[in-house]
């Protein structure tokens, strides 16, 4: 009896718990949207959190047009960076209105390989969806993914994975 | 290929003697039962004829030495070194000394004979129980010489059974990804070798990528995804005509395909507009179907053997966890509730596990765990591995692991590598190049 007492008391206490750490989770949430993450994530070196910064691996489709955008572990999510990436590469293709290209998504070594497949796939799409809400049509842009299959940096490390993390633009025609 | 496999049983005894000796196979097995394979005893001029189509001097002796190997390799069994045996293989087969073996501590005995008879192969073996001086078994095969490996296989099938009261799993394939080159351009082929690793052959030229290569129930058919012109699509094999068409007319990439338990249909991921579902295509009528329907990522089915259930990889709760439905989608139960990313879950042949692989704090686990997602079990852990396949007869896993490469990103490896159910008997899997994606066949003999 006196265990099922202390039990209620706990779960209540637990609620309550709960629902403080729910709204404190919330305003952490809206000051790191504000603080655009620059207060949470680490910069290092040719990283942002887990997300790479660097042009080692960036090859231009014109000059000033990046080819590439890159992704944080298990994200599809378009960073600032890649936003402004994608916006060059719209601005590109509406000059060039005879050029289609292929979305070449992909995934680091460290996952398995059938989800790293539909990961890559719904990363190349993060990037179509977004050049897409920038005029470019659908039926210019096809999608590829090669999941874990082709990293551009063959290290076992967080800098080479922060490298393969992404989706290319590459010209079809 | 089973066309070319004319095998006829001649001759069954049963003993009607209860065995004495057992093999506990549900325990890790620290003391493996010492087994004495005689070399299978032939007359002069079989081995002459033998020695002519097979060129093989004694392929007595090379039958035992297949059974010998699958023994040692099972883990359960530890055959004795021959040239501690005492009575010659043709008078063994007849009746042995159970004295002289037993003097040798072994408690199991193999002995057999092999004649060429009307063209053909013909063996006959018998197992024996050296403690209780008893016959435990004794069959006769005839089938073409080229079969001789086979035939090594099948009789370690017999003697498993007899000795563990399960089926064996000596007598099957293995169909793998052959890879090659730097790991930025990896060339990768189908290829296919019996479970010991003889008989390698690649099935594709390595033109086009290719991955994740599955059986069909009867072993006769793969299905596997190829990037055949750069469109990644889900690829019906047949592997002894060698034709190969494209499963379904898909609007986008297919891929994590495996067969239904009945054969006749494929279940796969199509993905499209960043989400991936789970659908199947009946192989007959070339129907369709919607399995799954969530934003998210569902990848990666399997069937339960009796066909009513999948279990599948979502990332529905935001990261990749296992989970099942019935088998027309509905009744989505989450089964992974550990620490840590769980994938690739494949449903035993036995139907009472899942096996899994594991991500957890930067180490990758192949892990197996009641189809509730009760009862987890690690069995190994290292750098990264992936992708567990049953063995037939659900007491083994086949899965690939690769190397962390070093500073100049070099040093990478795939490797296949087998672990028993209990955790032990963790071995690797010799092939001729790097190698991943492993699916191992049903018995063949069956």
């Amino acid at each position: 009896m006196k265990k099922l007492i202390i039990r209620n008391i706990d779960q209540g206490a637990l609620m309550k718990l709960n629902k403080i750490l729910k709204n404190a989770f919330l305003v952490t949430l809206a000051c790191l949207a504000l603080s655009a993450c620059a207060t949470s994530k680490k910069t290092t070196g040719q990283m942002q959190g887990d997300v790479y910064t660097g042009t080692d691996t960036v090859e231009y489709l014109a000059s000033g047009v990046p080819d590439r955008v890159f992704f944080a572990t298990n994200e599809s999510v378009l960073t600032t960076a890649s936003r402004e990436t994608l916006r060059k590469q719209a601005a590109w293709l509406r000059k060039n209105s005879d050029i289609t290209i292929v979305l070449e998504g992909h995934a680091d070594e460290r996952g398995t390989r059938e989800y790293n497949l539909a990961l890559g796939e719904r990363r190349a799409n993060a990037a179509k969806d977004y050049l897409m809400t920038y005029g470019i049509s659908s039926d210019r842009i096809s999608v590829l993914s090669y999941g874990k299959e082709r990293p551009v940096d063959s290290g076992s490390n967080p800098l080479s994975w922060s490298k393969n993390r992404r989706s290319v633009s590459v010209k079809a025609n | 290929m089973n066309k070319y496999l004319t095998l006829f049983l001649i001759l069954f005894i049963p003993t009607k003697s209860l065995a004495l000796i057992e093999v506990d196979i549900t325990r890790g097995n620290l003391n493996p039962l010492p087994i004495a394979v005689s070399p299978l005893s032939i007359d002069n001029e079989s081995k002459q004829n033998f020695e002519k189509i097979l060129r093989k001097k004694n392929i007595g002796l090379e039958i035992s030495s297949v059974i010998e190997n699958n023994l040692k390799i099972s883990g359960l069994f530890n055959p004795l070194n021959k040239d501690a045996f005492l009575q010659a293989p043709d008078i063994a087969n007849l009746k042995p000394r159970f004295e002289d073996w037993n003097l040798i501590k072994a408690q199991a005995l193999i002995t057999g004979k092999v004649s060429f008879v009307n063209e053909k192969l013909r063996v006959e073996f018998r197992l024996w129980d050296v403690l209780a001086g008893k016959e435990m078994m004794a069959l006769a095969f005839t089938t073409v010489p080229n079969n001789w490996r086979r035939v090594g296989h099948i009789i370690t099938d017999k003697v498993y059974e007899r000795l563990t009261g399960e089926k064996g799993y000596f007598d099957t394939r293995i169909i793998y990804v052959a890879e090659e080159g730097p790991k930025t351009k990896r060339i990768k082929k189908l290829a296919i070798m019996d479970q010991d690793g003889a008989n390698n052959k690649f099935l594709t030229l390595g033109n086009e990528l290719v991955l994740t290569p599955r059986f069909n129930p009867t072993s006769q058919m793969v299905t596997y995804l190829s990037y055949f012109r750069n469109l990644p699509r889900v690829y019906l094999l047949d592997i002894e005509t060698g034709i190969q068409e494209v499963v379904g007319d898909f609007p986008g990439m297919t891929f994590a395909p495996r067969f239904s338990p009945d054969g006749k249909k494929i279940i796969m991921s199509f993905a499209k507009d960043g989400n991936s579902e789970i659908y199947t295509m009946d192989l007959e009528n070339r129907i369709v179907e919607k399995i799954t329907n969530h934003p998210s990522i569902d990848t990666s089915p399997s069937y339960s053997p009796d066909g009513k259930y999948i279990c599948f990889n979502s990332d529905r709760s935001g990261y990749q966890q296992i989970y099942v439905m019935k088998s027309d989608g509905s009744n989505v139960k989450r089964i992974s509730f550990g620490k840590g990313l769980y994938g690739t879950p494949v449903w035993s042949p036995r139907g009472d596990l899942i096996a899994f692989t594991k991500l957890h704090k930067g180490k990758f686990y192949i892990g197996v765990m009641r189809t509730d997602g009760k009862g987890e079990r690690l069995l190994t852990e290292n750098f990264y591995q992936e992708a567990p396949s049953w063995s037939p007869n659900g007491r083994v896993l086949i899965f690939y692991r690769e190397t962390k490469t070093d500073t100049k990103g070099e040093g990478f490896s795939a490797k296949l590598w087998s672990i028993d159910l209990t955790g032990y008997n963790e071995r690797l899997v010799n092939t001729p190049t790097d190698a991943s994606d492993p699916s191992w066949s049903s018995l063949l003999s069956n």
